[in-house]
């Protein structure tokens, strides 16, 4: 009994962590592209990493909070047109390609070290460099903290909740904004681009603005999600490598591609499975099979091998519907 | 023949078009029969269109004019380049003679003009805003949309489809019960309105090609191009879209539609255009341009032992068509880089 | 608990950089308890581990890849530090006697002027017994030309020319290595028109295997790399028959399959992780010096060859065989050829096992030439792939071959001008350069389109 308690406090703490809800925003940025409008972007990851080097650099420098939001966004912007230009016009796997190796890089070079008084290199930059500028916009007392049920959490320094708070609203804004934008002619358009784009372009739609579009949308959206992920940890460039991307298509997979919910649903399921395998794995496995420290790998297994058999056996998750759902070719 | 048609509703694409069916077919019977003749009134003109993959030409068209308000069939064997050609004045292909963007090159240019406005170097999606819309051989009806979603689609002037509009329901609102009103009156005439809210994917192969060119008509276009509408389409249905296709014209849409062979064509269209290997060989009314030596060596070349009306040549395209498309939804080979086939 | 979740963070390291005979140590994912003051650590003048002592070695090279000759370095395990000083060729090595972790330092001042560490100058090491760990440090600026021993470094012509010449033929050997992992992915793009994220895990596996039957099993190299390449043909062939021609039998889309293969990619690739650790695991015991008019070492003038014979081979086999042309005409166009009598799936399921084959040899080659391979060296070396099959032309195998030498020579060149970790970057330009005036590749044909 004691097992499944610890179980259910830790499920319960994990959903309300800003990490689940970081990573629902960053999917559902991702789902824009790929669930919506069939673009194959493996680099979602970068615009995660970019949107938390362009806040935290622009605050280590001593700008303001929002200018830092702000530099984040218009990174992200750019991101999306360098990777968007070239490949937008050319089947998808160009994108595909492109996209993965400009996440891949953009990850080596911040943590080179000849880069370290800006990015920190590998070790990256600590989250007490940019948390002051946010934790100041608290509404909350500085000090205390707050229990609710078995969670006690500071109000606002750390991990607090203030962060909780201001992260599931940041997550509640972007998917009301995806809903109003996907129940507009906009969202119908962005739907028969991921069907067939030859036959919207037919139907006189400038196919290649509105790819463009939604790669940028996804794009800031992914680039708010590792903004709000490194508030919680801090930003280091190997934390936001490939295998998060992967994690993010598991997420949107898991919970349906092209609905609304369906990245929030995918976040909270996937969190809840690594900490139940976390637990389980530390109560019943002995170490001589797998170590605390293999976990994480044999999580990624775990994501790798049910990106296949999603894709393979329920492309249209748990929310999504079947007739809806097809991918672009 | 010409059924279903909705009284007071129907758009004319071309208001100064006053002359009925007879008046036209006695004007273009003063046309010479050459290839590439001039027009009484040509909607759209061609001039030095060349296509080649490798080092095989598919399309030399040198001059080709379509008169306003008529039904122009282009016909040909299999591979004479009607698909490609349909491409490139579409925007969706760019020849090998267009202009090099940052200048150079040997003349003569491509060159075309649809409704006195240029097309050389536009772009798929302008190309049917100027109001010359086209249909694939391969119907690309969105099958997980619905019917009306198809529909609601093919409208242009919609301010919801710009991003931040589209935020902003009020704003584009109307319109939208506009187009909605439009597209129930296009499904009644094609008879689609009981599937409305259907998936596309549940129509039937000849179904599609309806909705196809209902879809495209919600832009009132006025020149559409129908790449093989008859390919796929179980016969029966395809009196009705022979009916359809009259109707248009009627209406004042100027037609341009491919198609194989002569038995479908011979009874609605007023003009026709022969291609073969590429190249214009032949042009005329109907019922006098399957005599021209050029296509009957055309013809001969591809289906050797077969009368040009012949059914069987149908049945066989039928099937081919058929084949392809299954090929084309089952495996998707895409062995080519470009995914698509023609 | 937040960050234990998402534990992935410390996981990923940098490549190892082929420009270096070393590589970066990596934490090992496996916990062992650093080696106790019982453990004998002797310097020695190449490396000799046996099932009782354990090898850290490695080569110090300027960012030029010159070797850097004299420098102290010093490996303790809590006890009294043994110091050695860099050979001619930039190697040290030790020889320990007890598993565990050993810090490796290297004296700053000892550094010839105008070279300074690039990322600290110390390193925890994993030793295993009877296994190398090899070791390094990068370094940042070059060293001046005056300052440089010319009999200490009998290759290290530091002139400009000198040191173009060594990119070249760093290039050159790289490019041949990518080319035999392009050339799969190229043909297994070309039969089936999938983009095979998880091609580099068979470079990966190739690598690896070699480690298992080569060190771990002492198996004679060259048996061991025929096994191995053996075993990695296979691996295609089951992939295939298991995965590949099912999900084609479904009629799943391409870029469903896609999304597969970039499942089993992450799950290949923590696999490895699992099962080898954290850590650079090598083929071959040896330590050689460079050496010839292209200064690398034998090991890597023979992966040179061996690639090159055998490209010859897979070129011939494409141009001249029944089963050659077949595989051309898939590629060409799938209906026709099976129209024609042409057995697809056979042929598909050849381009599998030949593709499979050659990663595995690339992978070996790899590991054999850059002192080991890590869990994560086929998904960096993807990188370079997809940029050199796009460049020569997705689907045609001489231009994946043509492709990876220009990225293998671009790439390594660029690290005259930049530091090695760009050269990613510079391979990513060529790529974004390529998509923009000439999408089907330098050798494709454009095709019809609509």
């Amino acid at each position: 009994m004691d097992f499944l308690a610890t179980l259910f406090t830790d499920f319960g703490a994990q959903i309300l962590s800003t990490v689940t809800a970081a990573f629902a925003i960053a999917a559902i940025g991702l789902n824009l592209h790929f669930g919506y409008t069939g673009l194959l972007n493996i680099g979602q990851a970068g615009f995660m990493l970019l949107g938390a080097y362009g806040f935290a650099i622009t605050i280590r420098f001593g700008g303001p909070f929002w200018l830092g939001v702000l530099v984040a966004i218009v990174a992200a912007v750019i991101f999306a047109l360098i990777l968007g230009l070239p490949t937008l016009k050319l089947r998808g796997y160009y994108l595909a390609i492109v996209t993965i190796a400009a996440a891949e890089i953009l990850r080596i070079v911040g943590g080179n070290q000849s880069l370290g008084p800006v990015t920190g290199g590998v070790a990256g930059i600590g989250n007490q460099v940019y948390s002051p500028a946010f934790t100041a916009l608290s509404p909350f007392p500085q000090d205390g903290s707050f229990s609710l049920g078995p969670y006690t959490y500071p109000l606002t320094v750390g991990d607090s909740w203030y962060l909780r708070i201001v992260s599931w609203i940041v997550l509640a804004l972007v998917a009301v904004l995806v809903l109003l934008l996907m129940r507009s002619p906009w969202g119908r358009t962005i739907r028969g681009i991921r069907e067939d784009e030859d036959a919207v372009r037919s139907l006189g739609k400038n196919v290649y603005l509105y790819k463009m579009q939604a790669l940028i949308l996804g794009g800031v959206i992914g680039a708010l999600g590792g903004m709000l992920f490194v508030l919680g940890t801090s930003v280091q460039p190997d934390s936001l490598g490939r295998s998060t991307t992967f994690l993010l298509y598991t997420i949107v997979l898991l919970g349906g591609a092209a609905t609304v919910f369906g990245p929030v649903l995918g976040a909270v399921l996937y969190f809840m499975v690594i900490i139940g395998l976390q637990d389980v794995v530390g109560q019943f496995v002995p170490p001589e099979i797998m170590s605390q420290q293999q976990v994480p790998q044999f999580g990624y297994i775990v994501v790798g091998i049910g990106l296949m058999l999603l894709v393979i056996f329920r492309p249209q998750g748990i929310l999504g519907n079947k007739k809806e759902l097809s991918f672009g070719d | 023949m010409t059924d279903a048609k909705v009284s007071g509703t129907a758009v004319r694409a071309d208001d100064d078009y006053p002359w009925d069916r007879t008046a036209l077919r006695s004007e273009l019977a003063t046309v010479s029969q050459e290839p590439g003749a001039t027009k009484p009134q040509p909607i759209l003109a061609v001039d030095n269109v060349v296509r080649s993959f490798g080092g095989v030409t598919a399309v030399d068209v040198a001059h080709l004019e379509v008169q306003r308000g008529a039904i122009t069939a282009l016909i040909g064997p299999n591979g004479a380049g009607k698909t490609t050609f349909f491409n490139l004045i579409t925007g969706f292909d760019k020849p090998s003679s267009a202009k090099p963007r940052f200048g150079g090159g040997n003349g003569p240019f491509a060159t075309w003009r649809f409704q006195g406005r240029s097309l050389g170097a536009t772009s798929a999606f302008r190309v049917a805003q100027t109001g010359m819309v086209r249909t694939f051989q391969l119907t690309k009806a969105l099958s997980a949309m619905t019917v009306m979603d198809n529909m609601l689609l093919g409208a242009k002037d919609q301010p919801g489809e710009h991003i931040l509009t589209a935020l902003f329901r009020p704003r584009w609102k109307k319109r939208e019960a506009e187009i909605r009103a439009k597209a129930e009156e296009l499904l009644v005439r094609f008879k689609l309105d009981a599937k409305k809210d259907d998936y596309a994917g549940s129509l039937s192969g000849g179904q599609r090609k309806l909705l196809e060119m209902a879809r495209a008509l919600m832009s009132d276009p006025a020149m559409i191009m129908l790449d093989e509408p008859m390919a796929g389409v179980n016969p029966a249905l395809t009196q009705s879209l022979l009916g359809h296709i009259q109707d248009l014209r009627d209406r004042g849409t100027t037609v341009l539609f491919v198609e194989h062979d002569m038995h479908m064509v011979r009874h609605i269209s007023d003009w026709v255009v022969v291609m073969a290997e590429g190249k214009i060989v032949a042009e005329g009314p109907p019922d006098t341009v399957m005599q021209h030596q050029a296509v009957v060596d055309a013809y001969l070349g591809s289906h050797h032992d077969q009368d040009l009306g012949d059914d069987s040549v149908l049945d066989e395209d039928f099937e081919q068509a058929k084949a392809q498309e299954d090929a084309e939804r089952g495996e998707r080979t895409a062995a080519e880089p470009d995914g698509e086939k023609a | 608990m937040l960050v234990a979740a998402l534990g992935v963070l410390s996981g990923l390291l940098l490549p190892a950089l082929p420009a270096q005979a070393s590589s970066s140590p990596t934490p090992s994912a496996s916990s062992s308890a650093a080696a106790g003051d019982s453990s004998a650590i002797r310097a020695t003048a190449t490396c000799a581990q046996t099932d009782t002592t354990a090898c850290v070695a490695g080569t110090l090279r300027d960012a030029d890849t010159n070797p850097v000759r004299g420098a102290t370095v010093t490996l303790a395990a809590g006890g009294t530090p043994v110091a050695t000083k860099t050979s001619a060729e930039g190697t040290f090595s030790f020889t320990v006697t007890a598993a565990g972790r050993y810090t490796l330092s290297l004296d700053e001042s000892t550094l010839p002027e105008g070279l300074t560490p690039g990322n600290g100058t110390e390193r925890t090491i994993t030793a295993r017994l009877g296994a190398l760990s090899p070791a390094g440090f990068a370094l940042e600026g070059a060293q001046q030309g005056g300052e440089t021993d010319p009999e200490a470094t009998p290759q290290g012509d530091t002139s400009a020319f000198g040191r173009f010449w060594n990119q070249v033929s760093l290039g050159l050997l790289l490019g041949l290595l990518l080319a035999l992992g392009a050339i799969g992915l190229s043909l297994v793009y070309g039969t089936t028109g999938l983009s095979n994220f998880a091609h580099a895990e068979q470079v990966t596996l190739g690598g690896f295997l070699g480690y298992v039957f080569a060190v771990q099993l002492g198996v004679p190299f060259v048996l061991a790399g025929v096994i191995v390449i053996v075993l990695c043909a296979l691996t295609g062939t089951v992939q295939d028959r298991l995965i590949w021609q099912p999900l084609r039998r479904r009629g799943l889309g391409l870029t469903q399959l896609m999304v597969v293969t970039i499942g089993l990619q992450l799950a290949l690739q923590y696999v490895y992780q699992f099962i080898f650790g954290g850590g650079v695991r090598p083929v071959s015991r040896t330590i050689q010096a460079n050496t010839g008019p292209l200064n690398i070492t034998p090991n890597a003038y023979i992966a040179m060859a061996i690639s090159v014979v055998v490209l010859i081979g897979v070129g011939l086999l494409l141009q001249r065989t029944r089963i050659g042309r077949a595989t051309r005409a898939v590629a060409d166009n799938r209906p026709l050829a099976a129209a024609s009598g042409i057995d697809v799936d056979r042929i598909i399921r050849l381009v599998w096992t030949i593709a499979a084959g050659l990663a595995g040899l690339a992978g070996l080659l790899y590991a054999l030439v850059y002192g080991g391979i890590a869990w994560n060296t086929g998904a960096e070396l993807l990188l370079l792939l997809f940029p050199a099959v796009t460049l020569g032309g997705f689907g045609t195998a001489f231009g994946a071959l043509v492709g990876s030498l220009v990225i293998g020579l671009v790439t390594q060149l660029s690290s005259l001008v930049l530091t090695a970790q760009l050269r990613y970057a510079s391979a990513l330009l060529i790529l974004i350069v390529v998509l923009i005036f000439r999408p089907q590749g330098i050798l494709g044909r454009r095709s019809r389109v609509g």
